[in-house]
């Protein structure tokens, strides 16, 4: 069982998709700016990864390498599109602020990148956990920037006031940088900075 | 009539700007900008395909997807709308297959120097994102066109500027931890509030 309890934890720290290996970031960024919508980007994402890893490794004996590529997209495809009818049913509003993004998670390198680079080489039960840690690893890095962006950007988190802004009346002078694109860089960027002075193997070298 | 291309134009390269603004495509963008030679490469081929790809999904929404597209068939309400996702990204991937083909046949030289990014562009956010959005904001053909080439350019100027800046990073001292991955997400964060001195430009 140590195994698995690797396989599901390690993609959270020590083996974080975005922090590490760069993946994923395409659609992680854009929809920070509120914590909801995270939280169920962060769902969609989890739910995706997780079945595209079992469905993937379930057929991964039956598929020809030179057409894999293309069967993957189809499975993933497939979820993103369950996920998208299921939004527009049930969370109508949310799925309208995520926009296009729902639909990216298509194209979101860590669906085929662990479809790739570990559903093709191992057993379903053992891909599904991989899914789940890597789409909690993608979460947490998302949850932690829109934390601070909709913390210090509008004084708000889920919608509830925690620091009441001065248009409001009250003490907090919104930072209005942080509800813009390009904070979600310079967070993300510090996040990197933080996770890799804790854990230095992690760190670049130069070439 | 031509200033709204124009402005559709200038809009979909710098104040709309894929990688900048909306975020799409920063595996690559973030991955192959480290020598200013291969992100020119990988910046050519994402403006063909992005030029072919949002065209040719525009003529699939219009004329086989959308609320009652299908009336050419007799069959005034379908709505195949849901189906969308797929059909793009099997778009996507097919013309990037015929593109690699093509070039290997016609320009051996163009298809050395693209290599592997050509495959690699199927999975681009910034391809698939420009469909999309040429789908949520209901663009007609000679739109998507415009807005194709567009979104493809503003992207591949925004990876070059940034491999420009990551080469001259060569001889800058990081703090060893925000080497690498870290300080380039810094860089691209100024460059994005640079590129936002765009907005509000109307033509």
């Amino acid at each position: 069982m140590n195994s698995a309890k690797q396989v599901l934890l390690d993609p959270i720290f020590n083996k974080n998709p975005i922090g590490l290996q760069i993946l994923g970031i395409c659609s992680a960024l854009a929809v920070t700016s509120k914590l909801e919508t995270v939280l169920v980007m962060s769902l969609a994402v989890i739910f995706v990864v997780a079945f595209s890893n079992l469905f993937v490794s379930l057929i991964r004996q039956q598929v020809p390498g030179s057409i894999r590529i293309i069967v993957e997209m189809t499975i993933i495809a497939t979820l993103v599109i369950i996920v998208d009818q299921f939004l527009k049913a049930y969370a109508f509003s949310v799925s309208k602020q995520l926009s296009v993004f729902v639909g990216l998670i298509i194209t979101n390198c860590i669906v085929l990148g662990r479809a790739e680079a570990f559903a093709m080489k191992n057993a379903p039960g053992l891909s599904f956990l991989d899914g789940i840690g890597n789409g909690l690893g993608y979460s947490i890095v998302l949850i932690i920037v829109a934390f601070f962006r909709e913390l210090l950007g509008a004084g708000k988190l889920l919608g509830f006031t925690l620091l009441p802004t001065t248009s409001s009346g009250g003490w907090y002078l919104p930072n209005g940088l942080m509800l813009l694109p390009p904070s979600a860089f310079f967070i993300i960027g510090l996040l990197i900075w933080a996770l890799r002075s804790w854990k230095t193997d992690q760190v670049e070298k130069d070439n | 009539m031509v200033e709204h291309y124009l402005s559709l134009l200038i809009k979909s390269i710098f104040i709309e700007n894929m990688a900048l603004a909306f975020f799409l495509g920063m595996c690559t963008f973030l991955a192959v900008s480290r020598k200013v030679d291969t992100a020119i490469g990988l910046g050519i081929a994402v403006i063909v395909v992005q030029t072919i790809t949002v065209p040719a999904n525009n003529l699939i929404y219009q004329y086989l997807l959308k609320e009652g597209a299908l009336a050419w068939l007799g069959l005034n309400d379908t709505n195949l709308t849901f189906i969308g996702l797929i059909c793009y990204i099997g778009v996507i991937a097919a013309i990037v297959q015929i593109l690699e083909m093509v070039l290997d046949r016609y320009f051996p030289a163009l298809y050395n120097a693209l290599g592997i990014f050509l495959p690699l562009i199927t999975v681009n956010c910034a391809i698939l994102g420009g469909s999309l959005f040429m789908v949520e904001r209901d663009y007609n053909f000679a739109e998507s066109i415009v807005f194709g080439f567009g979104s493809g350019t503003g992207w591949a100027l925004a990876l070059v500027a940034l491999a420009g800046i990551r080469e001259k990073m060569k001889y800058s001292d990081i703090p060893a931890g925000l080497r690498g991955l870290g300080i380039t997400f810094m860089i691209a964060g100024l460059m994005a509030m640079a590129f936002m001195a765009f907005s509000g430009i109307q033509l």
